[in-house]
């Protein structure tokens, strides 16, 4: 069943291969376990220290008495629940946004045939080649003073649902799939009497379920990590989500504190990725080959 | 459902209309021009919401960064033309150069140790053959860490004192360093996060790229005497050349961009050693209050990654049409 590699599965099955390959492997499994999971174990395990034991040199690989008020401390005093509701508030919002006007917005594009469409479809993958950050100024300026209607978006969650919006990656990936669909299909729900929405509603979601979990993800994951312009938009620190509140909170606050809440921040993001692992890990590697 | 079930419905009775006229069957009294004008009226408001984003958050920000980078720009009260005014500013700013050695340092060294290392990884798991799925998940782990949680992680590892790196260095019994603190070090420290905090999404990919190297190449190869470097050389990269190139690409793109590690870990300094673009582009703004200067930036920083970006999407486009 498996396929060939470098090395042929002749060589593996030597006494030689065969041991030259279990040392490669436990290594491999050493360097891994090093550098991607002690970094988190140093994480957790440093929240339960006492604050003397966090900063001893040389410093100590088990927690000498283990204190869950690094965690407790955290949550009262860093008033994470505040910040956390925040982020998913901020996340929910921009990912419901994002479903109804992308999907729509695709769908008239890929089927609808609206006047200009080619325009308007080269507008929008134009922005593709404008590297987002570099353009956050400008677009800062826009949603503090919005055109014609001059009123300002800072401090308000519509101030990241709404420029999370204008995604052309998602939305070019829900146009390329939709276009898969053959027209009869439309025509035949049409012919019954289904009139558009009812047609996107009834037929083209449900067999487009793959691609709206693909964006789901890359939209959740997309405003729950970024911080560049949640920290321009959020001057108030009550609105402020996780990640900019750690960053203006970590310098007055003690380490261990500090710490359980850099913890409790990736909590909800590692647990998504843990549970939906093999389908995000499966549209990392399906997405790239396909381009 | 219920529809979709249906064997397929004869043609419509306008099939027999001229190309580019709508192929639907007229279900509503009127002339053909009401008819255009109801169909474009329905398209356009499934396509107004997210028209009216891109306009507003995307487009018309565009054209502003252009505007105002020949502005003197207050907000609330808007700008005056200024000419070039800010370019030379901006230029005569011992920052401007520092930030873009920086952040050119920055690109090359998280090209070298950003491919490099992922591609090395992708290698060698690729020749494993137990525990895959423990590995991939293992190594994007990072990945879903928000940037900031890694960025604060790494500034602990960092700590001259109580920081792991040292404490690392000191077990060893080698000289301890000041990493993110000394001014030749602290490009390269970030450059370490970045990577630690990226390369899970980089490792996926190529391994995807490898396994889709068909198993006969290396068997010639094998027959014809190659060894296992020679494997890699003549089969392994020439056929992952194409998804390599990408990457770089996209990575160049990326790190052009770098602001979080800089600003969370080091504050630009020491001594200015890890102001990037980006970073000053938002000090001119929220520092300085100088939106001019800040969008005289940006658009240089637009500009040239705007070549990348191009090359990236010609090299897509043209592939896909191969496929």
């Amino acid at each position: 069943m498996s396929v060939r590699t470098l090395v042929s599965p002749l060589t593996l099955a030597r006494p030689r291969g065969r041991a030259v390959y279990w040392t490669v492997f436990t290594g491999v499994v050493l360097l891994f376990a090093l550098a991607f999971l002690f970094p988190v174990y140093w994480m957790v395990t440093g929240a339960m220290k006492s604050p003397d034991e966090v900063v001893r040199t040389p410093p100590t690989l088990v927690p000498h008495a283990w204190h869950l008020s690094g965690y407790t401390d955290a949550w009262d005093l860093m008033d994470l629940p505040t910040h956390l509701w925040n982020t998913v508030v901020q996340a929910t919002g921009a990912w419901l946004l994002q479903l109804v006007f992308c999907t729509a917005a695709a769908y008239a594009l890929s089927k609808l045939r609206p006047a200009f469409g080619r325009v308007i479809l080269g507008g929008i993958l134009a922005t593709l080649m404008v590297p987002a950050q570099a353009l956050v100024v400008p677009k800062y300026l826009t949603v503090a003073d919005l055109p014609l209607i001059h009123t300002s978006l800072l401090n308000d969650p519509l101030g990241i649902w709404l420029p999370a919006v204008a995604n052309a990656f998602n939305l070019y990936l829900l146009k390329r799939f939709f276009d898969q669909i053959p027209r009869d299909v439309l025509e035949a729900a049409e012919i019954d009497g289904a009139g558009r929405l009812r047609t996107l509603w009834s037929i083209v979601l449900p067999m487009s379920r793959p691609v709206l979990g693909v964006v789901s993800i890359f939209a959740l994951v997309a405003v729950w990590q970024d911080f560049l312009w949640p920290l321009m938009v959020f001057s108030d620190t009550d609105k402020q989500p996780v990640s900019v509140a750690l960053v203006q909170l970590s310098q007055n606050i003690p380490l261990t504190v500090l710490i359980a809440a850099m913890v409790i921040a990736s909590i909800p993001m590692v647990a998504m990725f843990l549970v939906f692992q093999r389908h995000i890990i499966a549209g990392i590697s399906a997405g790239s080959t396909k381009g | 459902m219920k529809t979709a079930s249906k064997p397929a419905a004869p043609p419509p009775a306008v099939l027999g209309a001229p190309e580019g006229e709508p192929r639907r069957a007229g279900r509503r009294p009127g002339g053909p021009w009401r008819r255009r004008l109801a169909e474009q009226s329905r398209a356009y408001a499934f396509l107004i919401g997210g028209l009216l984003c891109f306009a507003l958050f995307s487009w018309y920000p565009a054209i502003r960064a252009v505007v105002i980078a020949f502005q003197k720009y207050t907000p609330g009260s808007g700008g005056e033309w200024v000419g070039a005014a800010n370019f030379t500013r901006v230029f005569h700013d011992p920052e401007f150069s520092a930030a873009w050695r920086n952040t050119l340092t920055f690109t090359l060294l998280a090209l070298l140790i950003g491919f490099a290392v992922p591609f090395l990884m992708a290698l060698v798991l690729n020749e494993l053959r137990h525990a895959k799925a423990f590995f991939r998940v293992v190594v994007y782990l990072p990945v879903m860490i928000p940037p900031v949680v890694s960025a604060l992680l790494w500034k602990w590892f960092y700590d001259p004192g109580a920081g792991l790196a040292n404490a690392a260095l000191r077990f060893a019994h080698l000289p301890t360093s000041n990493w993110s603190n000394g001014a030749d070090t602290a490009l390269v420290s970030l450059v370490i996060v970045a990577t630690w905090a990226n390369l899970g999404g980089t490792v996926l990919i190529y391994l995807a790229a490898l396994q889709s190297i068909p198993g006969e190449l290396y068997e010639a190869a094998e027959l014809d005497g190659a060894n296992i470097w020679q494997r890699v050389r003549h089969v392994t990269i020439p056929q992952t050349r194409f998804v390599i190139l990408m990457l770089m690409l996209l990575q160049i793109i990326a790190t052009m961009q770098v602001f979080t590690e800089p600003f969370v870990i080091t504050g630009g300094g020491p001594e200015n050693a890890t102001v990037t673009v980006l970073y000053l582009i938002y000090k001119y703004a929220f520092l300085y209050n100088d939106f001019g200067g800040a969008c005289a930036l940006s658009v240089m920083l637009l500009l040239l990654l705007s070549v990348f970006s191009a090359v990236y999407l010609r090299l897509t486009r043209s592939t896909g049409e191969d496929a």
